[in-house]
């Protein structure tokens, strides 16, 4: 079986500095993968590798059986790889619905449409079920800036999920999130759709282990092991890993 | 159920076609332009002038307001414009409708083959550039004196609008190139107002937003820029060459530095991003000049000044609330 999203011997560099250091992994389609690992692992760097946002020094990444290694992020976007943000990336003045129609209308190519309104019946019909799904209703017409934190976290996923992607990645999408608000992302997260592959950047290791059949452990830029949850939770070497940091649950 | 479904359907689809409808106070402005050219044609040179800035001020809000992207080098365009109309008039094509098309080619060519400097860097750099650029096509313009005229300027003469309204200073001239000002305004408005509500519209608010999103959502603002930086370029080509028409003379001034600064502070004044801020930013700019300088000639600008900081300082925001203008 092709895989949703490949890496391939992976190797990036700062300077002297090895970020991502032969990284090969891949998300079956449809999967449900965690990536963990401490502080300065090179989580993000291995995501900006994946979306194009970095170029490696060497080494492929590979979409559904096709090399994306050479384009750009915005590409990679339209052939069904779409991210969420550890920190909110949203559009303060633009509302739920604008934002949301906007990723849309990108996704079925009308981004260069400067004649018609941007309003139609179709576009309004999905919109209106995004809002549902991710409990913006209230909300719908109100400026980013003025959302709740939480309710700006579920419009950042549900900003990705409007892209229709089949592989998604997720960095830290509970990071931040007050215990009371917490439940709705975890409800988020439970009903992604089943054929969308996702890879789940997390520190928060409860959400880790509720959520992902399936673990890779990255340490200093590079892949340490890689298991079912099980397996993980019982490694010596993950172990020793987070018992020597601190700071972490 | 179902019904409170459809409902929300409506409302949503009212949220996003909420500035599509014309409001009354939209035309009450338009309206009112036109009633002030008819009613009071001694003033029409004053208000032809306010129109051209207007228009100038709108082709800036569009990268400047829409986009976010800032220039200090719109005059670049504007001058384009304005010798284009200048030197097909002299070449015998001197029909008013044909100079203003034929300025938008080559304003917009400028614009195309510019807008990749604009992709690199942050604000200071466009500046920078953009400045830079007007500079180049000022000297160049006065370097080519056998076209230009260098120093002296292009005089020439235009054909009567429709064979029947003439469009220079003598008799209803004034009248006549303000409403011709006017009707090119309103078009070139009303185009940029279904682009600022289409999906191209909303995929500049979210490069001005936050480009990195903008990225991730699939949008490649490098190319969303350039396009409206084209279409900004054609528009202040438009509003140089309505410059050119409608006085029959072009010099070298429609480069220069100081016309790119105040057509920013116009746009400034008046707000950007709503596209109806340049029309006022020019009518308060111009009259506020007219008013003041009859009675202070040389410090005119110390109220335009004084202007500036009280809405930066008070923010624009309460001024209007003060007011209870409500756009």
């Amino acid at each position: 079986m092709t895989a949703a999203l490949e890496a391939r011997g992976l190797i990036r560099r700062f300077g002297g500095l090895v970020a991502t250091d032969n990284v090969s992994f891949a998300v079956e389609p449809g999967a449900r993968q965690a990536l963990i690992g401490p502080n300065g692992a090179g989580k993000t760097t291995l995501i900006n590798l994946l979306t194009g946002v970095l170029k490696p020094t060497e080494g492929a990444v590979w979409l559904e059986g096709r090399d994306v290694t050479g384009l750009s992020s915005n590409k990679r976007v339209r052939l069904g790889l779409a991210r969420t943000f550890q920190i909110n990336q949203l559009f303060p003045d633009l509302s739920p619905v604008e934002s949301l129609g906007l990723a849309i209308s990108e996704r079925e190519g009308r981004g260069k449409d400067f004649w018609r309104p941007a309003g139609k019946p179709g576009i309004v019909a999905e919109i209106e079920e995004l809002l549902e799904r991710f409990q913006l209703t209230e909300v719908y017409d109100l400026p980013t800036r003025s959302l709740a934190y939480g309710k700006q976290r579920l419009l950042e996923i549900a900003l990705a999920l409007a892209c229709k992607p089949r592989v998604l990645l997720l960095d830290e999408p509970a990071a931040g999130v007050p215990e009371e608000e917490r439940h709705d992302i975890l409800a988020a997260l439970a009903a992604l759709p089943k054929e969308v592959a996702i890879l789940l950047i997390e520190h928060d290791m409860d959400l880790v282990f509720s959520f992902a059949t399936r673990i890779s452990v990255l340490v200093s830029g590079r892949l340490l092991c890689e298991g079912t949850p099980a397996e993980i939770a019982k490694d010596e070497r993950v172990k020793a890993v987070y018992l020597g940091e601190d700071g972490h649950d | 159920m179902i019904a409170s479904e459809h409902r929300a359907m409506m409302a949503t689809l009212a949220h996003l076609r909420r500035r599509e409808r014309w409001r009354l106070w939209e035309i009450a402005i338009w309206g009112g332009l036109l009633a002030l050219i008819l009613a009071w044609p001694a003033r029409a040179a004053l208000v032809n002038e306010v129109l051209i800035w207007g228009l100038f001020a709108l082709s800036l809000d569009l990268i400047l307001g829409l986009t976010g992207v800032v220039s200090l080098g719109q005059a670049a365009f504007f001058g384009v414009g304005a010798y284009t109309a200048a030197m097909v008039a002299n070449a015998g094509w001197n029909n008013p409708l044909i100079g203003l098309v034929a300025a938008i080619l080559p304003a917009g060519l400028v614009g195309l083959a510019t807008a990749p400097l604009l992709l690199r860097g942050a604000d200071l750099t466009r500046l920078m550039v953009t400045m830079g650029v007007a500079l180049m096509l000022g000297e160049l313009a006065n370097r080519n004196s056998d076209w230009t005229g260098g120093a002296d300027g292009l005089n020439f003469t235009v054909a009567p609008l429709f064979g029947r309204f003439s469009i220079g200073s003598i008799g209803d001239g004034p009248r006549n190139a303000a409403l011709f000002s006017l009707a090119v305004l309103f078009v070139l408005f009303f185009c940029a107002r279904r682009l600022a509500r289409s999906p191209f519209g909303i995929s500049l608010a979210a490069v001005r937003e936050n480009k990195l999103r903008a990225g991730a959502l699939g949008v490649s603002a490098s190319r969303r820029i350039v396009a409206i930086y084209t279409v900004s370029a054609v528009y202040a080509g438009i509003a140089g060459a309505l410059l050119a028409e409608t006085t029959q003379i072009v010099s070298l001034d429609v480069f220069e530095f100081h016309r790119s600064a105040d057509v920013m502070l116009m746009l400034i004044i008046g707000g950007a991003g709503w596209l109806y801020g340049g029309i006022i930013g020019a009518a308060l700019f111009v009259v506020i000049r007219d008013v003041v300088s009859a009675a202070t000639p040389e410090y005119w600008e110390f109220w335009i000044g004084a202007l500036l900081v009280a809405l930066v300082l008070f923010g624009r925001e309460r001024l209007k609330s003060l007011v209870r203008f409500s756009r």
